[in-house]
């Protein structure tokens, strides 16, 4: 490993002449990953020695799972945070900059693998594959789970205040179509979402919206726009909370963290169906420590670990034998668990191409100018 | 003086090296880049091939990419304004209050401005929203006045309605200002307090009044430390992007805020390229525009 005279002038000099190189259009890997810290190896796997580093979502991850794992494997694990999935791929836009386990979303899953930045899985190096639930394991935007494990799911829908609501706002009509709640509503400022949750509501799939239906989404969006309070990232929790809003559109495990703190909210997936979404584990290209981030998810898989991690985060799990393992005030809970009727109404986003990311992102920042 | 620096080459080298080379590797070298991606064009998901189009500059000067920049002129110049209003009577306070005191008055000025950026806007959100710390104020007044006109024997008022004061352009624009006040206290305070006093007590004496000394004589002499702190309020207020995110409502989108979607969301880096650099062309134009006023000012005054 020509790594470890790390600290030395000569290879401060090949750092900045690696910087040089990406100046020019290169990736940024080769000069990043000399700055990571970077033992000499131990006996345990070969050549990877007792590091990982793994990039989640905030708030995403049992507070003693690293602690646990170190006491069981000894291999270290740095964690490092991400807001949103755009700032992942951003992040790896250039060339991975030196994480072993990354969580991204369905739809990233896809795009990130059509890109060349994940590596395909190997199943013999994850028995507890056979946790998950059945129903997870061959998704559209995945085939096979070639290059993703399932971490948790979500499905989006409206949050609300229930002493400020005439009955169950059960339609996304008081979200995209309706004065009803003028000024009290707060919606995901996320192009993709907003588009592809108005196209339900309009009777199409979240998928496949042709170019020539957006203009009339983004004209119901722009009318709607006067009662609409705020485009919020992905915090409408804590609008809800603080009584900014009485609606809010926002993922059901996070009106389910703060339902505990304030009876008066729940939850409703509308009736015309909605968007689902699973955050998945997987390796990128380019990772120093492949064996170690197998045995990371293998981990993370494992029923005892799932349920700890489950019982603190309160999102749906995809992992049958931990979901057997929790209270059934978690196993019922309406909020976390949506009946199958309203499931089987709700779709995974698919990712589809470059160009319709644009037309999303275009036609929102046209609805935030009007 | 010349002279010794010109025997003194080596050390006039070692003093100038690392800022140059700093300046070069870490400001010029990367700017390069993104100008270079401004005329490129996506490959796939990952690639950005260098084909020297100028069709970025094309779709930003579209007319709703001008209008978000028009947008962010406005928001920026209307904050600059308020700032000198608000600044300078609070620069002259400082310059005419006692040397005790004077120290302590600038660090209340900067006491905020050390504070991180963030963690104020939060402040900002904690303070305007429905339930904020203002509208707790106004109700709990509200309910008292109410309370106190039923006692002697009028209608009470009707139910307190909190205002919005978040989500909105006003959110912006105040916190905008909130936040770039130091930055037209501190120069407007500098060119005050070097004005020459006796300057003032002579207009006084030969009949003009207060209001007519301030703007006839402090302004014009206080005009370079105006014109410095309009320039270094409004180029960071035009390029603002954390306050029109956290405070703005659904339409307080900023020229920043496009920038920061195409290199996130979008995934769009020559369009986001080419629009930062409409944004800096724009900063070099508000540079020139003073650099001209200064000199036609020179000029004028020789």
């Amino acid at each position: 490993m020509t790594r470890k005279i790390d600290r030395s002038k000569r290879s401060l000099m090949a750092a900045l002449g690696a910087t040089g190189a990406a100046a020019i259009g290169l990736s940024f890997s080769g000069s990043l990953a000399g700055c990571s810290p970077k033992p000499a190896p131990k006996d345990t796997e070969v050549g990877e020695g007792n590091q990982l580093n793994f990039y989640n979502w905030d708030t995403y991850i049992g507070s003693n799972t690293l602690a646990e794992f170190k006491k069981d494997t000894g291999i270290e694990v740095t964690i490092n945070l991400f807001a949103t999935a755009d700032e992942l791929f951003a992040k790896f836009k250039a060339g991975n900059p030196g994480f072993d386990v990354i969580v991204p979303p369905n739809e990233f899953v896809t795009r990130m693998s059509q890109a060349g930045m994940l590596m395909a899985l190997d199943h013999a190096k994850i028995p507890n594959i056979k946790n998950i639930d059945p129903s997870f394991l061959n998704p559209e935007f995945d085939p096979g789970r070639k290059f993703s494990m399932p971490y948790t799911w979500s499905v989006l829908g409206i949050g609300y205040r229930k002493s400020k609501v005439k009955a169950v706002p059960d339609s996304w009509k008081y979200l995209f179509e309706s004065d009803e709640y003028k000024g009290r509503i707060a919606v995901l400022s996320e192009s993709g979402d907003l588009m592809r949750l108005a196209a339900r509501y309009r009777g199409h799939s979240v998928n496949n919206i042709p170019a020539e239906m957006i203009p009339a989404l983004e004209a119901m969006l722009i009318k709607q726009k006067p009662f609409i309070k705020a485009f919020h990232d992905d915090n409408g929790q804590d609008l809800l909370l603080a009584r900014d809003v009485d609606l809010v559109m926002e993922y059901n495990g996070d009106i389910a963290q703060i339902m505990s703190e304030d009876p008066d909210i729940d939850f409703v997936v509308p009736k015309e169906g909605s968007l689902a979404n699973s955050d998945t584990l997987c390796i990128p290209a380019g990772a120093a420590r492949p064996n170690n981030a197998h045995a990371f998810i293998n981990y993370l898989l494992d029923a005892q670990v799932g349920a700890a991690i489950t019982n603190q985060i309160l999102y749906p799990t995809p992992n049958a034998a931990a979901k057997a393992l929790m209270p059934e005030s978690y196993r019922t809970n309406p909020v976390i668990f949506p009946s199958k009727d309203t499931m089987a109404k709700c779709e995974f986003s698919l990712f589809e191409g470059p160009e319709k990311a644009r037309l999303f992102e275009e036609s929102m920042t046209r609805i935030r100018a009007a | 003086m010349e002279q010794s620096w010109k025997r003194a080459k080596a050390i006039f080298a070692t003093v100038l090296g690392p800022p140059l080379a700093w300046l070069l590797l870490f400001f010029l070298i990367p700017l390069a880049i993104v100008w270079v991606y401004s005329f490129g064009t996506n490959v796939g998901l990952t690639e950005i091939a260098f084909t020297g189009t100028f069709s970025n500059y094309a779709r930003a000067i579209e007319p709703l990419y001008v209008g978000i920049f028009l947008k962010s002129v406005g928001v920026a110049g209307l904050t600059t304004l308020l700032c000198l209003v608000v600044g300078f009577p609070v620069a002259l306070a400082i310059t005419f209050a006692p040397d005790r005191l004077k120290a302590w008055l600038i660090l209340l000025v900067m006491l905020p401005f050390w504070t991180n950026l963030l963690i104020r806007t939060y402040a900002l959100i904690a303070v305007l929203r429905t339930e904020g710390y203002v509208n707790l104020s106004l109700g709990w007044l509200w309910t008292h006045a109410s309370g106190l006109m039923t006692i002697v024997g009028l209608r009470p008022l009707t139910s307190f309605e909190p205002l919005e004061l978040l989500y909105n352009n006003f959110a912006v624009v105040f916190g905008l200002v909130y936040v770039h006040l130091p930055f037209m206290v501190l120069p407007l305070y500098s060119a005050l307090d070097r004005l020459d006093r006796s300057l003032l007590e002579a207009s006084l004496d030969l009949g003009a009044g207060h209001v007519r000394t301030m703007l006839m004589v402090v302004v014009p002499l206080a005009l370079p430390g105006i014109a410095s702190g309009i320039l270094i309020t409004f180029i960071p207020a035009l390029g603002a992007y954390l306050t029109p995110d956290l405070l703005g409502g659904p339409d307080s989108q900023m020229i920043a805020n496009i920038i920061e979607r195409q290199f996130k969301r979008a995934n769009d880096w020559p369009f986001g390229a080419a629009l930062s650099f409409l944004l800096m062309y724009m900063t070099f134009i508000a540079i020139a525009l003073q650099a001209m006023l200064a000199k036609r000012k020179t000029e004028a005054g020789s």
